[in-house]
């Protein structure tokens, strides 16, 4: 018999009850809120009178319609009233049921994917859901971890499972060494533009060789957090000495002999060497260079130092299509030079890179540099309060600061634009958030995702430029 | 979910094919933070004479005289007579949701969109599927009579008209159970409670770290 793969071996440990037609409850472990897909689900347990299965097993914590500049007060001062709405009602389900939030104000709050895993709230072999496609994120720490929908929400709310039937197993393996100044995001965005935004539908993808071997934790959730952009709710990296490492001694983390159990059972936690794997794709590390979207889908990237694609020479008629629509929308000429495109808005943030480590290398960067006068506004967005406070003691805020920088609260921001940061219609933003479809980030509002490094390089010049030049 | 018995209520027609979820219920409403009350937005634009905003009060809001649920021999309707493809467009929950809340339980068209199909079961919405001549039928003798209604038993799978003549409805037997017991899918999850709780006693055993108590430690924590 041939061996497990991880995903096989995480789903074979939470399956509860197998039907014949191969759907499953599924036990999760972990269940994270925040405040835009929740509040139909405490309703509707509201409604039915039902109680949370487990209470104990879910963190809240707003983070999509949180502003990102000083507030007067709490909560209750937000301008937008439809934000407001749905944070204080977070806050008052996450009080009426008796579960654990980081509300605004507390430091512990952030990104829902920033704040579980450096909680420990996300820990190795967990089955980890939250109303959020880019929950593939906590698949880093070799988690079984994916998106639902509201309805969803509620039926873990009220069971602690959720009806599922098992993906197929691909595993992508990046071998090699990377190059200076490239970095996860570049590799996920490569293997994306390589496989296509559908071609990890219907699979758990396990990112497998050197590349992520080498890679850090919070390298990894970069990655892990953009399985769903190739189609995937999954995405996972095996436990290895780094991962382990990693969880020690924070918060939510299991300690004495209670922690030695855990990690024994941690270490099994990798795909066996004779495991059969559904599909197997390999790239070469060696080859990535810095990658930039130039589309409004995020397999239309480029690398830095090539050109924007022609549609006249794509043999596929939709996809050419869709092309000539992406250059219309995005103001771009086909054959013109990524290094040509323009920076008006940079973003350093969203919970595919704004942790400590995305600061840091984009800090590295900025450092002694000036934002060019072209671009209008570039903010660093930190992925939690901690993550806030720890680059502050590093002296990170000043650097970004005295570059031109704004240096704000943590939040979803101009990811997708909930709250008031907002790119406006026709301008180009460097970002380093993980969608560049259409008005994503403001109504007609043109993003190019790109690594921390590669946005701050863009904010100095004023164009996308390779940052390979600047080190 | 309640139990779904058997029912006797005022018939409402909608004389349009292809009813689709933003009619049923405009996209501006989505934004709401509940499941309840969309009841007074179902067919917004259709139903009133003004453009409705989410929070407002519709109370006073010029109807729409024209429109069926607006006269008064429909008040009160718990079923909906509607042409086919009834439903189509987006697959949001909100659609069944203004539906129910109005106060619809049965819905019977000649056909529906799948997705929305299987929604109105999830939310307690019995949809029936009824040959094109029947539904025809049913239109003409609803509009000829004021205060025609139709008696709906899903047990026996039966309408059941004034004249006293009975029609058969198919249903799927499982989705059936799930009305006549008020299983949603929560319910049937939690049918299997016991294994659940089997399932956690086995793996607080196995993995005890899975279960340490999040809030009891953020406690701890807050008083260092
Ligand atoms: S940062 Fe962006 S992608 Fe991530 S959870 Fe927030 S809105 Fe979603």
């Amino acid at each position: 018999m041939a061996g497990k793969t991880l995903y096989d071996k995480l789903w074979d440990e939470h399956v509860v009850r197998q039907e014949e037609d191969g759907t499953a409850l599924i036990y999760i472990d972990r269940h994270l809120l925040h405040e835009v897909t929740s509040p139909q689900a405490f309703e509707g347990l509201r409604l039915a009178g039902r109680k949370p299965w487990r209470v104990d097993a879910n963190l809240a914590t707003p983070d999509h319609n949180v502003p990102t500049t000083e507030l007067k007060g709490g909560p209750e001062t937000i301008e937008d009233p439809i934000s407001r709405i749905q944070v204080l009602t977070l806050d008052k389900n996450a009080r009426e049921f008796g579960i654990l939030e980081f509300p605004m104000g507390d430091l512990r709050q952030g990104i829902v994917h920033v704040v579980g895993p450096e909680e420990g709230a996300t820990l190795p072999g967990m089955t980890v859901v939250c109303g959020d496609s880019h929950t593939s994120t906590h698949g880093a720490l070799g988690c079984l971890a994916h998106g639902i929908g509201t309805s969803e929400v509620e039926h873990v709310l009220a069971t602690q499972c959720l009806i599922q039937k098992k993906m197929k197993n691909m595993l992508i393996k990046v071998d090699g060494q990377l190059q200076p100044g490239v970095g996860p995001k570049d590799v996920i965005l490569y293997i994306i533009r390589e496989i296509g935004t559908a071609g990890g539908t219907g699979y758990a993808i396990e990112f497998g060789g050197q590349v992520f071997r080498d890679m850090s934790i919070e390298g990894r959730m970069t990655v892990c957090n953009m399985a769903i952009e190739a189609g995937a709710r999954a995405g996972m990296v095996a436990v290895d000495e780094k991962t382990i490492e990693y969880v020690k001694g924070r918060p939510f983390a299991p300690t004495g002999e209670l922690w030695d159990r855990a990690v024994e059972h941690w270490k099994t936690l990798h795909s066996d060497p004779d495991a059969e794997f559904d599909v197997v794709i390999e790239f070469d590390g060696a080859q990535i260079k810095p990658q930039v979207s130039w589309g409004t889908s995020p397999e239309m990237v480029i690398d830095i130092d090539g050109t924007v694609p022609n549609p006249d020479y794509e043999s596929d008629p939709v996809k050419a299509n869709g092309m000539r629509r992406a250059l219309e929308y995005m103001g771009l000429e086909a054959g013109m030079k990524a290094t040509d495109i323009p920076v008006d808005y940079v973003f350093i943030g969203s919970c595919t890179n704004s942790r400590i480590e995305d600061l840091r290398a984009a800090a590295e960067v900025v450092k002694g540099h000036k934002v060019s006068d072209r671009v209008e506004q570039a903010l660093v967005v930190p992925g939690s309060g901690l993550v806030k406070k720890q680059a502050e003691e590093e002296g990170l805020d000043v650097i970004f600061k005295e570059a031109g920088f704004e240096w704000r609260n943590p939040g979803c921001s101009m990811c997708l634009a909930m709250n008031a940061d907002r790119l406006p219609p026709k301008k180009h933003c460097a970002s380093t958030s993980n969608r560049n479809f259409e008005g994503r980030q403001g109504a007609g509002g043109r993003t190019h995702l790109v690594s921390p490094q590669m946005a701050a390089a863009a904010a100095i010049a004023g164009h996308f430029v390779d940052v390979r030049e600047f080190l | 979910m309640e139990k779904f018995g058997r029912l006797t209520a005022i018939v409402a027609p909608l004389d349009r094919a292809n009813v689709d979820t933003d009619a049923i219920i405009p996209k501006q409403f989505l934004k709401s933070i509940r499941r309840t009350g969309f009841g007074p937005n179902l067919f917004d634009e259709w139903r009133y004479l003004d453009v409705g905003e989410p929070g407002q009060d519709c109370s006073n809001r010029p109807l729409n005289p024209d429109f069926v649920l607006n006269q008064p021999r429909y008040q009160g309707a718990k079923i909906l007579l509607a042409r086919e493809n009834f439903g189509c467009g987006s697959s949001r929950e909100h659609a069944p949701w203004a539906l129910k809340d109005y106060g619809f339980d049965v819905i019977i068209a000649p056909s529906f969109a799948e997705i929305f199909f299987n929604n109105c079961f999830k939310n307690g919405i019995l949809p029936i599927v009824l040959p094109e001549e029947t539904v025809d039928q049913l239109f003409r003798e609803v509009e000829a009579q004021e205060g025609y209604m139709l008696t709906v038993d899903l047990e026996a799978q039966t309408i059941t008209k004034p004249d006293g003549e009975v029609i058969h409805f198919e249903v799927d037997p499982f989705r059936r159970h799930c009305l006549l017991e008020g299983l949603d899918d929560i319910g049937l999850t939690l049918q299997h409670a016991d294994e659940i709780r089997a399932y956690e006693e086995r793996r607080k055993q196995e993995a005890p770290w899975l279960f340490l108590h999040l809030r009891e430690i953020a406690e701890k924590y807050n008083q260092i």
